[in-house]
């Protein structure tokens, strides 16, 4: 098992023929991911061939879902057509979208986030490095190579420490590691990946990466006092951020004295999460949690 | 984007919301002429603002009203140059004294908690909202919108029986409102706020102040929007490295850090500042996301920026190789020395880990310039840099 993608995803990658989309394609099926083609409507009909695989290219989604039953889709496309896209694939009732775009106006995300929130699929980003389960699926361009499969679950709205973390605990591996992303309004939350990683019988324990903005970690915070029993140990990134600048992330921001790295661990650590100072002291705490259990 | 009191009033005007601009001026001499035209209406009398992008202006005296031309002058020549909040004023707003009968307090925000748009409207305003929020909470109306409906006549007129207008005001209230959220939707918007909206004495209503965040994302859309930047009122560094397509932002250390992802070099920071504490207290010098390439360019520009910072000692670059391998990293940092030359003057600690560390650790130390330490964890990594940052005078 493993939360939101399994070795049965189908995926469906829209943008597939830009070069980033090519890129990450051929990153996703030499790891084993079961793609089953690309959206493009000006190439509808053309067969793209990628490491020795035949992709199709379908003029939509609605299409794509009906000819191979793709079940998730993987937006590549540039900002300025994100939201274009993220509706196209609810309209067609796609269950999981990943928006992989970087830059996407808060407007749109609000709007894509609210009309998908309303139709039942799922979104993970904007902004974001996807997700992947090990040894199942990969829907992103979370390195594949990092970690193989195991009992960890790992939710994080960074890209990077997403990797540095799956690399510190890569003897344990994980049952699934998702990213997030650190823009402002994203449709997948951490709590939302903390209820799947409780039902979810694979994983043993979470780590949960945070970063200054918003409140999400402290409601985080009260959402595991209440309905996580599995351990979690936790890390905030931004303590030394200065107010008022944004930290690369356009969420990233600490206002007056809200979303401070500071009220985020402590939010957590009076829920019994453990939270480490650096990444390498947070992958230890995990290491003691997996020992002791 | 923030945008100074002056260039939000613009964008007001430009979607009916009434407000009265001003002249904005950068020389107390202009404040005279700025003065006679601006207070012909209010009997001479003109308020003089410092145009700067923090709040508490008025408490900190960046706020004067002055009696008449000679006045203003002198008043202007008091706030330029005046420091708010670290922030230098080198602008400001001369505007007409505004007869004031009420003050409200109105805004639009991207609420990310509830992940759609927030209205906040008080009629208690002049005043800090988050003071009125805590003293007086019945005071502080919050109303939600769908980001798919907007604000629509039937959630105008909730919002403006939720905040408690009075009847005689609550028709060109409900317009000012759905002007404004014209401001917020149409220019992508984050923040749109007036504090104070006034009722004048002769029963209008005015935006006498304005703050407004654009999204930056949006700005493909908005190609008006570059004209709002000031130069001048941005760091030198943070302007070039803005010129060369970095994340870039400007702290007050002696470390500089390059790294890749917001995350991690956000979290790089906070490692440094830790390892300073055993170090002479030596902190962070800047934030720089050169991004997932890493060519030996980028990691040019990136050093070069950091090395125009006369506080940096010495440079902590912090690269874990995910889908950038770790050779082309060790390539990068290695010709970016090459390209500076002389100019790289300062101590360089490079942690690298991840896809293919090894053949990076050894295209470094075949290279093996006589600036870089190579150190395996990042931890250890930013006690090395911190330890030589201070060694150097910091």
């Amino acid at each position: 098992m493993a939360i939101f993608l399994t070795e049965n995803s189908k995926v469906v990658v829209q943008g597939m023929t830009g070069s980033e989309g090519m890129k990450h394609t051929t990153r996703m099926l030499a790891s084993g991911t079961t793609i089953v083609g690309g959206v493009n409507p000006r190439k509808a009909g053309e067969t793209v061939s990628i490491e020795g695989h035949d992709l199709p290219v379908f003029g939509s989604v609605a299409d794509s879902i009906a000819q191979t039953g793709a079940d998730v889709s993987v937006v590549f496309v540039p900002p300025a057509f994100t939201k274009a896209a993220v509706v196209e694939a609810v309209d067609a009732g796609m269950p999981l979208v990943v928006v992989i775009t970087e830059g996407v106006p808060v407007h749109d995300t609000a709007e894509f986030r609210a009309y998908a929130a309303a139709k039942g699929t799922r979104i993970i980003g904007p902004n974001c490095p996807g997700l992947i389960s090990p040894g199942q699926s990969n829907a992103g361009i979370i390195p594949a190579t990092i970690a193989g499969s195991g009992p960890v679950g790992l939710v994080s709205k960074s890209g990077t420490l997403t990797y540095q973390m799956m690399y510190e605990l890569s003897e344990y591996g994980f049952s699934s590691a998702v990213g997030i992303g650190g823009d402002p309004i994203i449709g997948t939350t951490h709590i939302d990946c903390l209820e799947a990683f409780e039902n979810d019988p694979d994983t043993v324990a979470i780590v949960m990466i945070g970063e200054i903005g918003g409140d999400a970690e402290e409601r985080a915070a009260a959402y595991i006092k209440d309905h996580v029993t599995k351990p979690v140990v936790g890390y905030v990134a931004g303590f030394t951020a200065p107010e008022g600048k944004t930290m690369g992330h356009a969420g990233a921001i600490v206002s007056g004295s809200s979303g401070t790295a500071q009220a985020k661990k402590e939010a957590l650590e009076a829920v019994g999460v453990k939270v480490g100072k650096t990444p390498s002291e947070t992958a230890q705490l995990m290491r003691d949690v997996l020992a002791s259990m | 984007m923030d945008l100074m009191e002056y260039q939000a009033k613009e964008l007001f005007a430009r979607h009916g919301v009434p407000v009265t601009v001003g002249t904005v001026i950068t020389d107390a001499s202009e404040a005279a002429s700025a003065a006679e035209t601006e207070g012909a209406a209010s009997g001479g009398k003109v308020v003089v603002k410092a145009q700067v992008k923090t709040g508490g202006r008025g408490k900190a005296g960046g706020v004067k009203l002055a009696q008449d031309a000679q006045d203003a002058v002198a008043k202007a020549g008091e706030i330029l140059g005046m420091d708010i909040k670290g922030h230098t004023v080198h602008r400001v707003l001369v505007a007409p004294a505004a007869d004031i009968a009420e003050e409200y307090y109105f805004s639009f925000l991207v609420d990310r908690a509830n992940r759609d748009y927030l209205c906040i409207a008080s009629t208690e305003g002049g005043v800090e909202i988050e003071v009125t929020a805590v003293e007086n909470p019945d005071a502080v109306a919050k109303v939600s919108i769908d980001p798919l409906v907007g604000v629509d006549d039937a959630k105008a007129d909730e919002i403006v029986a939720a905040t408690g207008f009075a009847a005689d005001v609550a028709a060109e209230a409900k317009q000012v409102i759905q002007r404004l959220w014209d401001v917020f939707i149409k220019e992508d918007a984050s923040l749109v706020e007036v504090n104070p909206l006034v009722r004048l004495g002769d029963g209008s209503l005015e935006a006498l102040d304005g703050k407004v965040t654009l999204d930056a994302n949006a700005d493909f859309r908005h190609e008006d929007h570059a004209g709002f930047e000031l130069r001048d009122e941005e760091d030198p560094l943070e302007l070039m490295a803005k010129e060369k397509d970095l994340n870039y932002v400007k702290l007050d250390g002696a470390v500089g850090i390059i790294g890749n992802g917001a995350g991690l070099v956000m979290s790089t920071l906070d490692v440094v500042a830790y390892a300073g504490e055993r170090h002479g207290g030596v902190k962070p010098a800047n934030f720089l996301d050169i991004g997932g390439g890493a060519s030996a360019e980028v990691m040019a520009n990136g050093l070069h920026i950091i090395l125009g910072d006369p506080q940096v000692r010495a440079v902590f670059v912090n690269v874990f190789g995910g889908i950038t391998a770790c050779d082309a990293v060790a390539n990068g940092i290695v010709h970016a020395l090459e390209m500076l030359g002389e100019e790289a003057d300062k101590p360089l600690v490079v942690r690298l880990d991840g896809n293919n560390v090894e053949e990076g650790h050894r295209i470094l130390a075949e290279a093996g310039h006589p600036l870089v330490t190579i150190v395996d964890t990042m931890d250890g990594a930013a006690d090395k840099a911190a330890e030589l940052a201070h060694a150097a005078g910091a």
